[in-house]
């Protein structure tokens, strides 16, 4: 019994600082509508400033408090300054550009903080004058979260305060509800964006210094804390704050309690009961009934079936069928990943340049392909063959079922949904080590006899990825792909001359899925391993990333993409360590200068001349 | 039993009720006009009629079938096509494959994995922008046409599934009058040939007047009068509220 009032408690702490980091997501959401995927950076920009600040201060009461304070105020004014340098210039871009713009920043944070403190775990100093702990029903519990547990309703009241008894926070409140609103209240809408991100960003950063006496402060804590602060956000309701509250303590709860009865996979319990509020509670458990705004409709251009795009791909395929007579191992290497990652990039086109769905965890299918073909090689003994046609079913199956959930939402819920499907997988993957090999994945995953030469297995990936890519373009212009359009360009008129949008959209959820499953499986044997690491979010950014190097609104575009990522990120990286800050740099400056890729700004300079 | 019967159609949101208690009827061969001063209710009672808003009560009998509570897709399979207030077309695609798109689900072919769309049912296609007046723009895309040119192709679309009954909101907004009454003459034509039940809205009292065979007239969500063109220009109610301040 007390055994569960302690377990509820320690619940309550990290409901806590759940909800802290959580609040700022959600003021930021509500008023600019954009999901700061940085704000995970800010929490852990927070802790890292707070671990330096508490060990050079923090040996009295008030130079720890002072520290924590200063901490998040840091954090504060970065995410003023990324208001004011990056998302003032996207609030009008589709949601694509503002996921990955942020995720741009994400990248960069990371390679900074490594580059500042260290890759190491950093253990911090406890918070002097509550390093011990009480006794409650003769289980210790720590003092440090006692006073924690106390913080969240505190923060929650101060906000309710800020919101109601300010003219700052009721303008906010008033931006929040319409946003066109608060300028004609004669506010400066930039001054009082900036406002709120610092808030925001504040809120992470205490949030992030607070953890400093919990846990060690580490490189992972961005992508933990936003997944986290995403569920939370979600499953409270977009832009509502005692929805948040509510959830990160429901979360907290689920956490704490999932750890003695699942302990292997509570992170798929955390996810699944986001998927279960949004299927029921579509807008979450606090949220207006209201779709996030559409975000500014780029009208897509007419896209056309060429003749002459026929004969460069049959050139294409020779010469490229043709390189490893001219060129050395390392150079077929690196073809054969590119033309693998040229069909993962494709099969997440299709959902998003076709249906205007997009898919933040993309992901989940290559890494399905790759887990399910090393899976029938580990455990079942399969030959090559065999695994390589396993992977396309396992991952099409796997995109069937999170399919069916994520298209019965739009829009930035879709994404969200997505995301967290990846996630599931991801855990999985990572927490299931009996059967997948956990953090250390799978190795030994190599071709059959026949085909481990470097030349032969490129052929074989170029003769099936070039199949693959040939059936996907097919779709595209068939009418199924007309169907998709339809429903993207308007549902409206789509459902009104008989076109079932929802059943398109995850059909081709399970097509994407499977192609992207080909890929995975193929990239598994070309590396002759998998790991946890292939259904990441950065992985699934990484397509999204091709799809917007090669121009969203062209069936090509993503080849051209996934070939140009590939090569950068081949030479970027044997050149310097720095790789991910330069991609997020690299991203950012995409999404602000090119919103329709490069490959579409060529063609559009074509089609005015 | 009417092709359409409606019996008392009723649809709140919120507080205002924006359609209460409405009852009509439609037969093959009418052109009915559904009037009304701006926020009368007319386009609710559209999306009523073809299903993409829920009554809160009433019924809605196409051949003596319910239409109630299905989707606006099955609506539309049982041959009730609609054009919008606000024209609703595919940017993405050319005039004449916007058409192809109807008829290719109308065929029930759009999970079809193979064949280019673009290359079926074009003929048919261009037929049917001929009737409308665009057969000249067929291959330029939706995305750049003039606002009275999606008009057409939307109504071109609406034609496509050969639909029993019309639902037109608004179909000559955006174009100039002579061009509005070339396009009810069609409509009119449209319906003597192939026997369709058209209801239309419409702000213009020339259009009206100049075809409507019968008229509606909606008030604050309920209909005040139902009669031929000239009883209801003669009807006391109707030009107090209406016709009084448009003159
Ligand atoms: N989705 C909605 N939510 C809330 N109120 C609505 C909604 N749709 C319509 N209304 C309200 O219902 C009433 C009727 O609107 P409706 O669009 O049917 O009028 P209308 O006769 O078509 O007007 P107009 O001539 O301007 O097109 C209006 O008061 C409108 O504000
Ligand atoms: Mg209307």
């Amino acid at each position: 019994m007390s055994f569960l009032l302690v377990q509820a408690l320690s619940g309550l702490a990290t409901a806590a600082t759940l909800f802290l980091v959580s609040s700022g997501l959600t003021i930021v959401f509500g008023v600019t509508r954009i999901v700061n995927f940085a704000h995970g950076s800010l929490c852990m920009i927070g802790a890292y400033l707070g671990w330096s600040l508490i060990e050079r201060f923090g040996g009295s009461v008030g130079g720890f408090w002072g520290s924590v304070a200063l901490a998040s105020l840091g954090a504060g004014v970065l995410g003023a300054a990324m208001e004011v340098g990056l998302l003032r210039r996207l609030y009008r871009s589709p949601e694509l550009f503002q996921l990955l713009g942020t995720f741009g920043v994400v990248l960069v944070v990371q390679d900074a903080v490594a580059w500042i403190w260290g890759p190491e775990d950093l253990m911090g100093r406890r918070a002097p004058g509550l390093k011990g702990s009480v006794d409650i029903l003769g289980q210790p519990f720590p003092l440090y979260d006692l006073v924690l547990i106390g913080l969240g309703p505190l923060v929650l009241g101060l906000l309710w305060l800020l919101f109601t008894r300010t003219r700052w926070g009721v303008l906010v409140r008033a931006a929040t509800q319409d946003r066109d609103m608060a300028s004609a209240l004669g506010v400066d809408p930039a001054r009082l964006f900036t406002g709120v991100l610092f808030l925001g960003s504040a809120l992470a950063g205490l949030g992030g210094a607070l953890q400093v006496p919990r846990e060690a402060v580490n490189l992972h804590m961005d992508m933990a804390m936003i997944v986290e602060a995403f569920v939370v956000v979600v499953v409270g309701g977009m832009g509502s704050l005692t929805g948040a509250f509510l959830a990160a303590l429901l979360i907290g709860q689920l956490q704490a309690f999932g750890i003695l009865v699942f302990p292997q996979i509570t992170l798929v319990l955390v996810f699944l009961f986001m998927a279960v509020v949004l299927v029921l509670r579509p807008h979450g458990l606090m949220g207006r009934a209201e779709e996030a705004p559409p975000a500014a409709a780029t009208a897509a251009p007419v896209l056309r079936l060429g003749n002459r795009g026929g004969w460069i791909a049959v050139g294409l395929l020779a010469l490229l069928a043709a390189a490893p007579l001219l060129v050395g191992d390392y150079a077929v290497i690196v073809l054969t990943e590119m033309v693998i990652l040229a069909l993962f990039a494709a099969s997440l086109h299709v959902l998003i340049g076709l249906g205007g769905l997009v898919s933040f965890g993309h992901a989940a299918y290559f890494g399905l392909g790759a887990y399910g073909a090393a899976l029938l090689v580990r455990h079942l003994g399969a030959p090559m063959p065999l695994a390589l046609a396993g992977a396309p079913l396992v991952a099409g199956l796997g995109a069937l079922i999170a399919g069916w959930f994520c298209v019965r939402r739009s829009g930035l819920y879709f994404a969200m949904l997505t995301l967290a499907f990846a996630q599931i997988t991801w855990s999985v993957a990572f927490q299931w080590s009996g059967f997948t090999g956990g953090d250390n994945g799978l190795l030994g995953i190599w071709p059959s006899a026949w085909a481990s030469g470097k030349a032969v297995y490129f052929w074989l990936t170029l003769a099936l990825c070039a199949g693959a890519l040939a059936l996907l373009r097919r779709a595209a212009f068939a009418p199924f792909g007309y169907a998709l359009r339809a429903g993207r360009d308007s549902a409206l008129r789509a459902e009104s001359v008989g076109i079932d949008v929802r059943r398109h959209q995850w059909f081709a959820f399970a097509l994407a899925g499977s192609a992207a499953g080909l890929a995975g499986g193929l990239y598994a044997f070309a590396k002759g391993s998998v790991f946890p690491t292939l259904m990441a979010v950065s992985v699934s950014v990484d397509a999204l990333v091709m799809i917007l190097l090669g121009g969203v609104q062209t069936v090509s575009g993503p080849l051209a993409g996934a070939a140009l990522f590939h090569l950068l990120e081949s030479q970027v990286m044997r050149a310097t360590d720095l790789w991910r800050l330069l991609l997020g740099l690299t991203i950012v400056a995409l999404v602000l200068l090119f919103p329709r890729g490069v490959v579409g700004v060529l063609s559009s300079r074509r089609e005015r001349s | 039993m009417s092709r359409l019967e409606v019996t008392d159609l009723a649809r709140g949101f919120g507080g205002v009720q924006a359609v209460s208690g409405v009852s009509f009827t439609l037969e093959s061969g009418e052109l009915l006009a559904l009037i009304g001063p701006n926020g009368a209710g007319k386009s609710t009672c559209f999306n009523l009629l073809n299903g993409q808003l829920r009554p809160d009560s009433g019924r809605v009998r196409l051949d003596g079938v319910d239409l109630v509570g299905l989707p606006p897709r099955r609506i539309w399979a049982m041959g009730v096509g609609r054009t919008f207030q606000i024209t609703a077309t595919f940017a993405s695609m050319t005039v004449a494959e916007n058409v192809q798109t109807v008829l290719l689900s109308r065929a029930r072919r759009l999970f079809g994995l193979w064949r280019p769309a673009s290359r079926q049912f074009r003929d048919e296609a261009l037929a049917l922008l001929a009737r409308v007046g665009m057969a000249d723009q067929a291959d330029r895309p939706c995305g750049v046409l003039a606002y009275g040119d999606l008009k057409r192709v939307e109504l071109a679309m609406a034609l496509a599934s050969d639909p029993k009954i019309l639902l037109m909101d608004e179909p000559t907004a955006g174009m100039a009058p002579a061009e509005r009454l070339e396009l009810m003459a069609l409509t009119a034509a449209l319906v003597r040939e192939r026997g369709l039940a058209v209801l239309f809205t419409e702000h213009d009292m020339d259009v009206v007047f100049g075809h409507a065979t019968r008229l509606l007239v909606l008030d604050r969500g309920a209909i005040i009068a139902d009669g031929p063109p000239d009883a209801v220009r003669a009807d006391r109610r109707v030009q107090a509220v209406y016709l009084g301040d448009e003159s």
